[in-house]
């Protein structure tokens, strides 16, 4: 089942959305600028709608199924999120008003700031960074500045876990800094021994996701960080998996110097099939004036009579601007009216739910998934997707295949430190009934692979297309659609 | 798996193989089996270029990877293969013969008795496998 | 609030489990510092949040109250309905980044034709799947140049014409390379010879030479001379574009610009307080392998259906790890998705139609301001664009403030970027103001001259 593309769809001369005609007189365009021509396509309003709601039906989405993706946090996306971040009073303001025309904005951003370093245990929150690899990259360049400032050159390398997400060492590299990766021991923590060898003057800080990518609250955490701190380092915190820790443990309570939020993981703001994100950094009071420009702050403290006036400040040894204006406010709006709606208690049962899905789940999934570090999990777990006794069915086939039972694949291929990983975290928002359908689904897959194994690696049967030529897809590479002259 | 005697094999996967004054240097079957169809090769060096042993010859890009190719030893460039350009699909069909990556000039040829043999870089590769 | 589960199932999943209650899930927790006391208002239901936010959003006056003549980087065009309606439906905005292909097809052949439209509509031979917004898209320009020679060329040469924000930007990104010199703006001018100052300090150390097209002043300039002769220093150029003046104005492509960054705000998304916005990133294709963010290719599947796919996921993070030239993961899918919806809707004509709207209001405007007594163009001889800058002479601030008393937002007063641009106001027309909305545009500034 495919669909044209919109320059198959077009005809030449077709008009679709008119504006109004011009009302002054006209100017002459210098005719050394003036373009030729522009090739776009030349369709109804009514293509348009069929097009991109046809393309639409060969999505899996939340809003159609489980989607049970590791380190994504694919819970629910409630739909008062978004009917509020479109009020008008939000969405046609100008990034440039006077301040003084925008206290409603200013407001919201100041609250949602102060939520979340209430959240978290952090002295100051930066709304700015547009993504959570955003927020690192934030995170990465107050730790040089940090040193810098301290006059602390020796200090180059950062400290990674062989489980983090690929951003980490993204990041790190992108900062200038030289990555070195630290083993996990056989509980799946940071190992060590191995972290006490690195800990000396060169050691600039060390990149830490907890939970971590095996979904394992790090045993040693306050030990780890503790070590770090005594070598003169300092610790950034890969917020992905904090939906297990609200209301549960602040991360700035154990020592952490710096954190991202995902407000698109956590705090239930749409992926939007690849973003808009927001990766707010929190930041301890040793290093709150590293943070990027502008903060929202109070300029004038109010009374009972008057609300405060609110404004932006340029902290003094900031690392600079990391993106224009002032972070994805629409999605800061989302989080805002999502934390409202939780509250403390609301936060802890999100933590507790997320927990008791992945605990539930796994407890199922083990018994015919080899589960490599076998003790209570957080928001997710890794199993391998992999059977010794099968060699030609790996993690990619069981992924495919689930698509046939109606549900999206978990993470696959990651944590690099697991064969054949399937990473698996529910979430708080499904229900019983799904998880002992996916569940259930995932025997049945196993139960295939022994006894048919082409059922799987020739899947998926039931979607839109089959699996793809992705050698051609690099080899051939076709990046535009087709135009015909 | 093939392992052509005559040459010497590095546990990085590359392998050298001296002919008169140059040295011809590309990646093994091993290697090669490992990362699957090659879609690019983008070399870091250029002809004239003296490299250090432990310098980065290339990348070489599959569809799920992208590995570095090493140079096990010193030397000059004097060569490149720019057919794998458009034909990166050599590194797989021919990795010792058409999907040789660089020819260069050694500093010294006796950096290549820490390298390999044939038989020794078979058994290292079936330890790996193990 | 969104947990479905019942006291019954939860007793049922903790006897599976084996535990006696959930908090015995969370004993790796250090226990001081379990189950904090969190100082945040209790919850609110949604018919309580929604009165609240509609409250504070009432705090604010928007463009719908004020005729806006505020450009500098975001710009207040009309959103045809069709795009939110679309954006609005869950296979699109609740889908996640598609890394299955099988049941991912919507996403990836909408992003597939958002890089055809911006390969054609900037004349590059390629587009990534979109960044943050124009500012990072920049850094990422300037940080893919500095790859590109390997670390060997040194310089980023920015003229004092880019955007403020984007330069302050260029250089945060660019403080990970120790070595590296973002320099060329750094001195105050009179934007005479600008182009000509920036084109002397082009050098064989420099990696790339930054502009924007038209520039922050709205100003065109022809960049024919900068490009050759960065071209034969072997430099790279990076043209920072507004995308409706592409509709008007030849393309950074047919200047030899070898990247060519934006930001796509005015294409279909809202204002929102400056985000989230859409970086759009073109670039030549021998430079593909170094373009940072997702790429959607096309493919077939196994029975030879047309299909599309991430594609040359080698370069990105997740597999590149440390040697990623950018660490870039989610980008800005639906804003992307939006753009797409929007040019379709517009097709050419449209497009052309709403450019040329955009040039000859803002023609109308400058006209009609620089023949009022206190107020001249800036700029006189240099074309533009949809931006124009005056110089008055009463302060700026005087002026905005006399502007809002009459529910017009005045432009943007540049000595907050530029000190040497004191009692300079940079301002900005788009299709949705009328001639009435300028006439009283200029009867409110005529009143202030008089002041």
């Amino acid at each position: 089942m495919t669909e044209a593309t919109i320059y198959e769809l077009s005809q030449p001369g077709r008009r679709g959305f008119k504006f109004p005609q011009l009302d002054v007189p006209l100017s002459a365009v210098p005719e050394e600028f003036a373009r030729e021509e522009i090739h776009l396509p030349e369709l109804s309003e009514q293509d348009v709608i069929r097009h991109f709601t046809n393309l639409s039906q060969l999505n899996y989405a939340i809003d159609s199924g489980f989607y049970p993706l590791g380190s994504c946090t694919m819970k629910y996306n409630p739909k008062i999120n978004e009917v509020l971040a479109r009020l008008p009073g939000f969405a046609n303001t100008h990034p440039l008003q006077p301040i003084v025309s925008v206290q409603g904005n200013l407001y919201l951003m100041y609250q949602l700031q102060q939520w979340l370093q209430e959240i978290s245990g952090f002295h100051r929150v930066s709304l700015s960074p547009a993504a959570g690899a955003h927020g690192e990259f934030v995170g990465a360049l107050i730790i040089k500045k940090y040193h810098q400032v301290n006059q602390d050159t020796k200090r180059v390398k950062i400290l990674i876990p062989d489980s983090a997400h690929g951003t980490n060492p993204a990041t790190s590299s992108m900062s200038g800094f030289e990555v070195i990766a630290l083993p996990s021991d056989a509980r799946g923590n940071v190992d060590l021994e191995a972290l006490k060898a690195e800990c000396d003057d060169t050691l600039a800080g060390l990149m830490l996701t907890n939970p971590n990518t095996l979904g394992l609250f790090e045993e040693n955490v306050v030990e780890v960080i503790q070590l770090v701190h005594n070598a003169g380092g300092l610790v950034y915190g890969d917020g992905a998996n904090l939906n297990a820790l609200l209301g549960m443990m602040r991360p700035g309570d154990v020592g952490f110097d710096i954190m991202h939020f995902n407000l698109h993981k956590t705090f239930s703001t749409p992926h939007g099939g690849g973003g808009p994100g927001s990766g707010p950094v929190g930041v301890s009071k040793a290093l709150a004036e590293f943070l990027p420009s502008p903060i929202v702050t109070i300029i004038e403290e109010g009374n009972d009579d008057i609300p405060p006036f609110f404004g932006f400040y340029y902290p003094e040894q900031s690392i600079g601007r990391m993106k224009a204006f002032y972070g994805h406010f629409g999605v800061h709006i989302r989080a805002y009216t999502y934390i409202a709606m939780q509250g403390p208690e609301g936060l802890r049962d999100i933590a507790e739910k997320a927990v008791l899905n992945a605990n539930y789940l796994m407890t199922k999934v083990k018994q015919d998934y080899y589960l490599p570090y076998d003790r209570s999990c957080m928001h997710e777990f890794v199993v391998e997707g992999v059977w010794d006794e099968i060699p030609d069915v790996h993690a990619l086939d069981i992924c495919k295949r689930l698509m046939d039972y109606g549900f999206h694949p978990p993470t696959n291929y990651f944590p690099l430190i697991v064969h054949e990983a399937l990473m698996i975290e529910p979430t708080e928002t499904e229900s019983k009934q799904t998880l002992d359908a996916f569940a259930k689904a995932m025997a049945a897959i196993a139960k295939e692979a022994r006894e048919d194994p082409t059922l799987l690696t020739k899947a998926p049967y039931t979607t839109p297309i089959g699996r793809c030529d992705e050698v051609k897809a690099a080899r051939d590479l076709v990046l535009c659609c087709y135009i015909p002259e | 798996m093939r392992t052509p005697t005559g040459l010497k094999y590095a546990k990085t996967d590359e392998w050298i193989k001296v002919e008169g004054d140059e040295a011809k240097l590309g990646i093994s079957d091993y290697a090669q089996d490992q990362l699957s169809d090659v879609v690019y090769v983008e070399f870091m060096v250029d002809v004239d270029d003296h490299v250090s042993k432990g310098d980065a010859v290339a990348t070489v890009e599959s569809v799920k990877a992208a590995s570095d190719v090493i140079f096990p030893a010193s030397g000059t460039i004097v060569a490149i293969n720019e057919d794998l350009a458009d034909a990166p699909e050599m590194l797989n069909s021919e990795p010792y013969e058409g999907g040789w990556m660089v020819k260069m000039v050694l500093d010294d040829p006796s950096d290549l008795d820490e390298m390999l043999e044939a038989e020794e870089y078979e058994a290292y590769n079936e330890e790996r496998e193990g | 609030m969104f947990t479905p589960h019942t006291p019954q199932e939860i007793d049922e999943m903790l006897k599976v489990i084996g535990v006696d209650k959930i908090e015995d899930l969370f004993q790796s927790v250090p226990e001081k510092r379990r189950f904090p006391k969190l100082d945040i208002p209790a919850a609110l239901t949604e018919m309580e949040v929604a009165a609240e936010l509609n409250e504070i959003a009432s705090a604010n006056a928007s463009t719908d109250d004020f005729i806006s003549f505020l450009g500098a980087g975001a710009y207040d065009h009309y959103i045809p309905a069709a795009v939110d309606m679309l954006l609005r439906r869950g296979e699109f905005y609740t889908a996640y980044t598609p890394y299955q292909p099988e049941i991912s097809q919507g996403t990836l052949q909408s992003i597939f034709e958002f890089q055809s439209l911006m390969t054609e509509l900037t004349g590059m031979d390629v587009s990534n799947a979109s960044h943050y917004d124009g500012a990072t898209a920049a850094a990422e320009a300037a940080n893919m140049a500095y790859h590109i020679f390997r670390g060997k060329r040194k310089k980023v040469l920015v003229s004092r014409a880019v955007n403020p924000q984007y330069r302050e930007t260029i250089r945060a990104y660019m403080q990970g390379q120790e070595d590296v010199l973002v320099i060329g703006d750094e001195e105050e001018s009179s934007f005479a010879e600008d182009t000509q100052k920036l084109i002397d300090k082009i050098d064989q150390d420099t990696a790339v030479v930054i502009v924007q097209y038209p520039d922050f002043f709205g100003r065109i300039i022809d960049y024919t001379k900068l490009v050759n002769i960065a071209h034969e220093f072997g430099a790279l150029v990076t043209f920072i574009f507004n995308p409706t003046a592409l509709g008007l104005l030849k393309p950074p492509g047919a200047f030899d610009a070898d990247i060519a960054v934006g930001d796509g705000q005015p294409l279909g998304i809202p204002l929102s307080y400056g985000g989230p916005y859409l970086g759009i990133f073109t670039t030549k294709e021998k430079y593909i392998r170094k373009l940072a963010g997702r790429l959607v290719g096309e493919t077939v599947d196994e029975k030879g259906n047309r299909a599309f796919v991430l594609t040359l996921t080698a370069r990105e993070q997740h597999i590149r790890r440390e040697k990623s030239t950018s660490n870039i993961c989610s980008n800005q899918g639906l804003m992307a998705l939006a753009a797409t919806i929007y040019l379709s809707l517009l097709g050419k004509n449209g497009f052309k139609q709403v450019a040329n709207l955009c040039y000859q209001k803002a023609h109308y405007a400058a006209e009609q301001i620089a023949n009022l007594e206190g107020y001249d163009l800036a700029f006189k001889d240099t074309p533009f664009f949809h931006e124009f800058v005056i110089k008055t002479s009463k302060p700026v601030d005087q002026i905005n403030l006399h502007l809002q008393n009459h529910w017009i937002l005045g432009g943007y007063d540049l000595s907050q970027a530029y000190p040497e641009l004191d009692h300079h106001i940079l301002i900005a027309v788009t299709e949705k103001i009328s001639k009435e909305d300028i006439d009283d545009f200029v009867a409110a500034l005529e009143e202030v001259a008089h002041d």
